[in-house]
């Protein structure tokens, strides 16, 4: 694992990978889809992420952009990529809040660019909020139930 | 019932300690109200007409005796010695302070409780049948489904900024004594042909200011894809709910403008999806919780009997008190209405007193019930007269369950910052009237429900008479409706005609309950007669 | 006249622009003209005040500032159906000058 506070490429403010980050601009889903041969492409929130899902071979970095922090479609976006087998970067950009970090790498997330810069102090507490998860996301966590059946008791 | 193991208490408390650091960063300015306010929602915590209000959750309502000493610690000590209980199986304090907050959640924390979730546009508490795991009718005690439920919509990273709020409720009964199909999502627990245990999946109900009753999605969900089914129903509510108009972006708009056949198409293609991704929690863990919520050691052939010689303790056993699954035990509704009373509020003293009598006579058990009274689930018949001589005492004896008294109503303008016009006043003044001319025993069963505003929180929808407050040209006016209905046979109330004052209304109501003494037929509810005679005689009595 | 209300942050209570500060009583609140914008944001941005907002306002036969709508009567007095908890308990007229 990265140091995740290192600097990424311009605003990446955290990229949890060590691969070389892409160098080029996203490109939108639908010249994506019309051209095809970007490595890189941005998710809107009412675009479907599952037209990737032939393509992700040649995918490196997807970025879901959240335009704003309340709009939560970005979300599934991300989750549905992951559970369709991409490994590439997944990168928050947009309206991204310290508060949200925890859940975005959940679901599925590894990096992080906000339109303003977080504290890093609160950015890393965010992240250790949780000490277990409910449920089963993108992340490889394993939940709680999972944990109480494997001890074999009730904990 | 539901105890916290490690995991549970480790979670809670981080919550705590999460929405802790969070107000610190609000009150030194490094964030702005609008970053904060979703945060501190997702914590029960609203800013209202007065003050902050802090909603509390009461799981599938169940609670007990050192949770609801708690509860009335908190008023004392936080509050201004009450707390009002809601239509969702919640608590609300109406006095709290932002700087005091997080320290509330760590004190229910230590008595496994808190208030994730009771607000926001994320999935709430998940509320259930009052008289789970002690109602004769029901199939199998709904709350461990629910307590599933709860763990797995807690801090769900996916859906917790949904375009709205989204209520679950969880039942097991033919009767439905909780709404069930005015949630976003409503689960019955059924038996197939098979004999085997399932959930049927009505989805897109609700009321609000476009009442709908939710259509069946699917007829059985096998125990053991519940959890898959619950996160593939909320994916493609997520994806596809309407984000562009507040008022349209509730589930319900989804599943009417798709249609549900549409809805329950894409619901089971991510549902396919979704059974490949290992999601589900095993059966055991079903099992794990259900072990919790295993029947109390109910004595073994206590008698059936109840001496009914005292004509208001026979009253309250008739109107306030349930059947009961095991013979020789019974279920108690302590009403919160009392006469001229506001419904829902109870004090910190009568908190107490509450959570005395339920540890002594029903098993350190419980329930808040959507009709905002409290329900002593098992208690033994023997017992029965003394716990009612006790409630009497303290002001809780009230014997007007389901009566045209035991009024749902929301806070209103007294309290709410949506509302455009007081419940309670209106609520007050149909007790009293009621029970001054003595009409109330009389008319039986009749639901009546009082809301503030159009997001009728009071239930008006679903009220044989509903009420709904308006602000017509900035005074406080009352519409009437008739017709609602929140139980198996679901229906939604009609509007009568033009407004009315306060004192107005109370006229009104009074009047149609003439109309259904004049025309009632041997067994008929008021609502019954409403649906056999329409609305017209009743029209014409009140506006005549 | 227009006045500025608002919440404390803190502890929510109700509170009024005064002109040097807040205040719980609506008594003491002042008519801020077209300043309402210029006051808001600078309290706000100070954390003085929560959600400021501008309101309608009159003066009444006594002398008193009455908010126009109902709702600021009842932020300003407290809630109609506990006497009790309002800003004036021992005053049993003070429900009418809500409504």
């Amino acid at each position: 694992m990265a140091d995740p506070l290192a600097a990424g490429p311009d605003a990446v403010q955290f990229r949890f990978r060590d691969d070389e980050p892409v160098d080029h601009p996203a490109v939108t889903v639908d010249s994506f889809l019309n051209q095809s041969n970007a490595s890189a492409v941005r998710i809107e929130p009412g675009d479907d992420a599952r037209e990737l899902v032939p393509h992700l071979e040649h995918i490196r970095l997807v970025e879901i952009n959240f335009p704003s922090f309340t709009d939560g479609r970005g979300y599934s976006s991300a989750r549905i990529l992951r559970e369709a087998g991409y490994t590439g970067e997944l990168r928050a950009v947009g309206d991204v809040l310290v508060d949200q970090l925890g859940h975005m790498r959940r679901c599925g997330f590894d990096s992080f660019e906000p339109d303003h810069q977080m504290n890093e102090d609160d950015a890393k507490a965010a992240l250790r909020t949780w000490p277990e998860v409910y449920q089963a996301a993108a992340d490889t966590r394993a939940p709680i139930w999972k944990l109480r059946h494997k001890e074999g008791s009730h904990g | 019932m539901y105890r916290y193991d490690k995991y549970d208490q480790a979670m809670v408390d981080a919550r705590v300690a999460e929405f802790r650091d969070q107000a610190r960063r609000r009150l030194e300015g490094k964030m702005t109200e609008d970053q904060f306010k979703p945060l501190r929602l997702q914590n029960g915590l609203y800013l209202q007409l007065h003050a902050y209000m802090l909603r509390v959750a009461v799981p599938y309502g169940t609670l007990n005796a050192q949770q609801m000493h708690m509860l009335a610690d908190i008023a004392d000590k936080y509050d201004r010695g009450y707390g009002h209980f809601t239509t969702r199986q919640n608590i609300q304090y109406n006095w709290i302070k932002l700087e005091d907050t997080a320290d509330i959640l760590a004190d229910l924390a230590k008595v496994e409780m808190h208030a994730i979730q009771t607000s926001g546009n994320c999935i709430r508490n998940i509320s259930s049948d009052q008289y789970a795991g002690a109602a004769a009718d029901e199939l199998i005690d709904p709350r461990p489904y629910a307590e599933l439920l709860r763990q797995w919509s807690s801090f769900h990273p996916e859906f917790l900024a949904l375009p709205r709020k989204f209520k679950i409720c969880v039942i097991a009964s033919e009767t439905d004594r909780a709404a069930m199909k005015l949630h976003d999502i409503g689960i019955r627990i059924v038996k197939n042909d098979a004999g085997e245990i399932g959930a049927a999946f009505y989805v897109g109900g609700g009321m609000g200011r476009t009442p709908m009753i939710a259509p069946l999605i699917r007829e059985f969900v096998p125990l053991d894809q519940l959890i898959t089914y619950a996160e593939a129903c909320l994916r493609v509510y997520n994806r596809y709910g309407r984000r562009d108009n507040k008022f349209k972006a509730r589930i319900k708009i989804l599943v009417h403008e798709l249609g549900k056949e549409e809805y329950a198409r894409q619901v089971e293609e991510e549902f396919a999806h979704l059974l490949t991704q290992d999601i589900e929690p095993p059966l055991a863990e079903l099992e794990r919780i259900k072990e919790y919520f295993a029947d109390p050691a109910f004595e073994a052939g206590a008698s059936d009997e109840i001496d009914l010689s005292d004509p208001d303790f026979a009253l309250w056993v008739k109107n306030n008190c349930h059947a009961h699954k095991q013979p020789g035990y019974i279920t108690a509704t302590i009403s919160l209405k009392p006469v001229g009373g506001i419904p829902g509020d109870a004090s910190a003293a009568q908190m107490h007193l509450m959570a005395e009598l339920g540890k002594e006579y029903s098993f350190d058990e419980m329930r808040v019930t959507h009709a905002q009274n409290i329900v002593l689930p098992h208690v033994k018949k023997a017992d029965l007269y003394t716990l009612w001589q006790k409630l009497d005492e303290a002001g809780l004896g009230a014997a007007n369950l389901d009566s045209i008294e035991d009024i749902i109503a929301c806070p209103g303008l007294d309290y709410c910052s949506l509302a455009n016009a007081r419940s309670i006043p209106v609520a007050q003044k149909i007790s009293e009237r009621f029970a001054g001319n003595g009409k109330t025993e009389t008319l039986g069963e009749l639901k009546l429900k009082i809301s503030g505003c159009i997001n009728a929180c009071g239930h008006h929808h679903a009220g044989h008479i509903g009420i709904l407050g308006v602000d017509k040209k900035g005074l406080e006016n009352y519409q009437l409706l008739l017709g609602g209905c929140e139980g198996e046979d679901t229906s939604l109330g009609k509007i009568t005609g033009p407004g009315f004052t306060e004192d107005g209304i109370v006229d009104a109501v009074d009047k149609a309950a003439d109309v259904y003494l004049a025309q009632r037929q041997e067994g008929e509810r008021f609502l019954d007669t409403y649906r056999r005679i329409g609305m017209d005689p009743f029209k014409e009595a009140i506006y005549g | 006249m227009k006045i500025l209300t608002g919440n404390d942050l803190r502890t929510g209570q109700v509170t009024w622009w005064t002109g040097q500060g807040w205040s719980i009583h609506v008594e003491d609140a002042v008519d801020v003209g077209d300043q309402a914008d210029a006051i808001a944001a600078r309290e706000e941005g100070a954390r003085r005040v929560n959600v400021p907002y501008a309101i309608n306002a009159e003066i009444d036969e006594k002398g008193g500032v009455r908010p126009a709508h109902i709702k600021d009567r009842i932020r300003a007095l407290g809630p109609t159906v506990r006497p009790d908890l309002t800003l004036k308990p021992a005053d049993p007229e003070a429900g009418n000058w809500v409504i």
